[in-house]
């Protein structure tokens, strides 16, 4: 098997690895995919914790009795349909266009907050009966791995606000972009892992 | 308004502890007071305590290291002189509550707070010069894991004197460390000094490793960067994808002890053999965190002194990667004894073997790039043969344990004591000790004294061998890790020889002191006016020593590995920079996020260990503040003008004229 860059035997080709330091926008976006990568991590902790814990209902109801699938189906089409403005956001952003970048801004906070409510009233009305955390080791893992979630989503909506008043007072300089490039980095990566917990947990539920 | 703070948190009745808080106490204050008299708190805040140069951050990580290794070295001799008396009927001096106190700070201290922060600093001394660039990919960021780390470190040693220290071990096993058995605040102390510490610890491996994939000279490709960047690369890596596990198992743990949670408790349905998984996760690739940057100093310390390039460059990279990735298939050889049964257990020993492997080839590397070369016996080359013969006696008796039938046998006893410090001191510390020498003329511009280098060597080797090697025949006897006393009277011999070991050790770290204020008083004769006082080959020896805080007036631009060696043969021989046409260079202002940050974070530590809720909300938000205040700091950039470059190095050529 060969594979050959046609491009590696044109005269004075230098390799991507030999060009020197990369710009400073690829510099930052990189270290924050890492920073990404590390928190799906604790995600993937979580979720291993959740996968062994999930039968060990101490005697309470199992998942499939205590949640509420239309519920979480609301909740889960608030957080989706808030990363597709998120990307609108991003896009205004490119533009410097601020009207429309504070418009899909607030659209993608609003949505965030809608999530979170949903997600509260949730937790509170499982507490309320009697399915709170320190019930059993299931409750203990289901509301810690979503509860992270909820923690990074209230992260994320706090950074979003930081980044409106960023906007408003910086303007649209290179590092605000940056930093909005990375904020959306963020957003969508608490979608991927809205997945897995849609999925395995909600819809694993027995 | 205190929470469970109260003064019998305060020991006063303790002699040992009272004496030794007393004395740490003086010498602080001592310190201070001549820090504040002489006015150098200006120079020190400046300078150093908000410096985003990474050479100054990894002087102060090791500085900080050296510290906690007296530290941690403290309760080591007590461990060893507690069971030199401790034998038939006697008790010792140390009552078990005190003991498991001691061997618990041990182990995380030394772990934590000596062998991290000084591989780490190493790696943030080293990496960016060899890779010929100015500073990390976020030197702001750097400056705040040194002092996240710094914020941990300041809560263990706090423990020491207001309340207590787990009593749990280094890794804080559940059921045992959970409220219902450790209800004190000992376990509170170790669980969010090391939150603290590991959130740095993260930081500081997103840091370096976008350093090296993103940030390297002209012309430097992977196959050209030196080892110890690789090594560095492969460590760093691990802290990012084990580092979180750990975050995750201690928060867990947390919530255990905080809210009722039962996520590792005996009752109601909790798992504590998951902690056990979870925790060896993390720790199974932190062996190799620490492990594969020492292995990189050896690398550049044989090939400088044999004069040769590296023998198998291409392996050696091999090996590292190989072993980055199967140090995550290895941890249940911690834990053989669960039960996990003979199928599980069979294919965690056969991965535990091949992991040998990878470490052999570097091995055989070294001493095929010794071999036929003129050798120049240096401190860094006595630590370097102290390693290889050492590291080996601990590898093979690993592979030893790796079989789950004997793994029943020496499971938790001194065996195991004696393997891991044959690894960990044989080579993390033998490593940090040739890269701390090696480096060292590079960082200050002078030498360490030769001889007292030799000294510390000697008593740090044949210390080591006197105190561990009596463990291996002890844990055959039977003898078990964290015994407080034991009955049988035919141990006390080998454990006299431990402690006669141990003095040893103590001398050598003495002498470490010695050699450091002998080598200051005596820099003028041992100045390096050249910047390449050993004959290097990587970049960072072709600038002065100590480098300018811009490193590199121009980066330079690469042709081959072993840099600078190429440069040096090559034809036009090597052009100092010259004293002129210099563009200004822009660089980071100092930046007190850092150090802000550690301060709340303190705060916010301490608050939680004794549930005084609102001052975890003050630190909390005081935290943030200072994350809002650096999101709107202006970027105004230090612009050193051209003329000043120039000087500098204009006077640089004049003094190597001189000498």
């Amino acid at each position: 098997m060969s594979v050959v860059d046609p491009t590696a035997s044109t005269p004075g080709f230098v390799p991507l690895s030999r060009r020197g330091p990369a710009p400073i926008q690829a510099v930052v976006g990189y270290g924050f995919w890492l920073f990404l990568l590390s928190d799906i991590i604790i995600f993937a902790a979580l979720f291993a914790t959740y996968a062994v814990l999930s039968g060990e209902t101490n005697g309470g109801p199992p998942g499939a009795t205590l949640f509420d699938k239309t519920h979480v189906f609301i909740e889960t089409a608030c957080l989706l349909l808030s990363s597709v403005t998120c990307g609108f956001a991003s896009l205004a952003v490119q533009r410097r266009d601020k009207v429309f970048a504070y418009l899909w801004m607030v659209a993608t906070f609003i949505l965030g907050a809608l999530f979170l409510h949903l997600e509260w009233s949730e937790f509170a009305v499982m507490v309320a009966s009697g399915n709170a955390p320190s019930r059993s080791a299931f409750l203990s893992a289901f509301f810690t791995l979503v509860g992270t979630h909820g923690l990074h989503v209230t992260i994320g909506l706090t950074a979003l606000a930081v980044m409106l008043l960023q906007i408003e007072t910086l303007g649209f300089s290179q590092k605000v972009r940056g930093r909005f490039y990375c904020f959306s980095l963020f957003w969508h990566a608490l979608d991927i892992v809205w997945i897995g917990v849609f999925t395995i947990v909600y819809l694993g539920a027995r | 308004m205190l929470g469970k703070l109260t003064w019998s948190a305060v020991p006063f009745d303790q002699p040992i502890i009272m004496i030794t808080s007393g004395v740490i106490a003086l010498v602080l204050f001592a310190i201070l007071a001549l820090v504040t008299v002489k006015g150098w708190w200006p120079y020190l805040w400046r300078e150093w305590i908000t410096s985003v140069d990474h050479k100054r951050i990894g002087v102060m990580y090791v500085l900080l290291a050296l510290v906690m290794l007296v530290r941690g070295f403290a309760d080591a001799i007590m461990m060893r002189s507690q069971l030199a008396l401790a034998a038939g009927g006697a008790q010792g001096y140390l009552p078990p509550e005190h003991y498991d106190q001691i061997f618990s700070a041990h182990g995380t201290i030394m772990i934590f707070f000596v062998a991290m922060p000084i591989v780490i600093g190493l790696m943030n001394f080293a990496v960016p010069l060899q890779l010929g660039i100015r500073d990390v990919a976020f030197p702001v960021l750097n400056n705040v894991s040194f002092w996240l780390t710094a914020a941990g470190v300041l809560l263990v040693n706090l423990s020491l004197f207001v309340g207590e220290f787990a009593r749990t071990g280094w890794l804080g096993y559940p059921p045992l460390s959970e409220i219902a058995y450790s209800p004190g605040v000992g376990v509170d102390y170790y669980l969010w000094s090391l939150q603290i510490s590991g959130l740095g610890t993260l930081l500081s491996g997103i840091n370096l490793t976008t350093t090296i994939l993103k940030l390297r000279a002209r012309g430097m490709g992977y196959m050209r960067m030196p080892v110890f960047c690789w090594t560095a690369l492969a460590s760093n890596l691990l802290i990012v994808a084990a580092f979180p596990v750990l975050t995750a198992t201690f928060a867990m743990l947390l919530l255990d002890r905080y809210c009722g949670f039962h996520f590792f408790t005996n009752d109601a349905g909790g798992n504590p053999m998951m902690y056990i998984n979870l925790i060896w996760i993390w720790g199974h690739p932190e062996v190799y965190i620490l492990i594969l940057p020492a292995f990189g100093v050896f690398s550049e310390v044989v090939a400088t002194f044999a004069g040769k390039p590296l023998f198998g460059y291409r392996s050696m990279v091999m090996a590292t990667m190989v072993i980055c990735v199967l140090s995550f298939v290895v941890w249940l050889h911690h834990f053989f004894t669960m039960g996990a049964g003979a199928n599980v257990n069979a294919f965690f020993g056969m991965m535990t073997m091949i992991i040998a492997v990878p470490t052999g080839v570097k091995v055989f590397n070294w001493l095929f790039t010794l071999y036929g070369g003129r050798i120049r016996f240096t401190v860094p080359v006595y630590w370097t043969l102290g390693f290889m013969v050492t590291f080996v006696i601990g590898g093979m008796t690993g592979v030893l344990m790796a079989i789950p039938p004997a793994d029943f046998v020496l499971h938790n006893s001194l065996f195991l004591i004696a393997h891991f410090h044959n690894t960990a001191i044989g080579g993390v510390l033998f490593g940090a000790m040739a890269g701390y020498t090696y480096w060292f003329p590079k960082a200050f511009g002078f030498k360490l004294d030769e001889r007292l280098g030799k000294a510390v060597f000697w008593c740090w080797f044949i210390g080591f061998y006197l105190a561990f090697m009596p463990l291996y025949v002890l844990g055959l006897l039977g003898a078990t890790r964290r015994m407080q006393h034991y009955p049988d009277a035919h141990w006390q011999p080998l454990m006299l020889v431990a402690l006669a070991g141990a003095v040893l050790i103590l001398c050598g770290i003495g002498l470490t002191v010695v050699q450091l204020v002998h080598s200051i008083r005596t820099r003028e004769q041992r100045r390096d006016r050249t910047g390449d006082p050993w004959n290097g080959r990587t970049l960072e020896w072709s600038i002065p020593s100590p480098p300018p805080a811009w490193n590199f007036a121009q980066l330079p631009r690469i042709e081959s590995n072993d840099a600078y060696w190429a440069m040096k043969q090559g034809a036009h021989g090597v052009e100092p920079p010259a004293a002129h046409s210099h563009a200004p260079l822009h660089l980071p202002p100092s930046n007190p996020t850092g150090v802000l940050l550690a301060f709340f974070s303190v705060v916010l530590g301490f608050a939680l260990i004794w549930h005084i809720w609102w001052m975890a909300i003050i630190g909390l938000l005081g935290a943030v503040a200072v994350g809002l205040v650096q999101a709107w700091r202006p970027d105004h950039e230090v612009v050193i003008p051209a003329d000043q470059i120039a000087a500098f190095y204009g006077r640089q050529a004049a003094e190597e004229i001189a000498a």
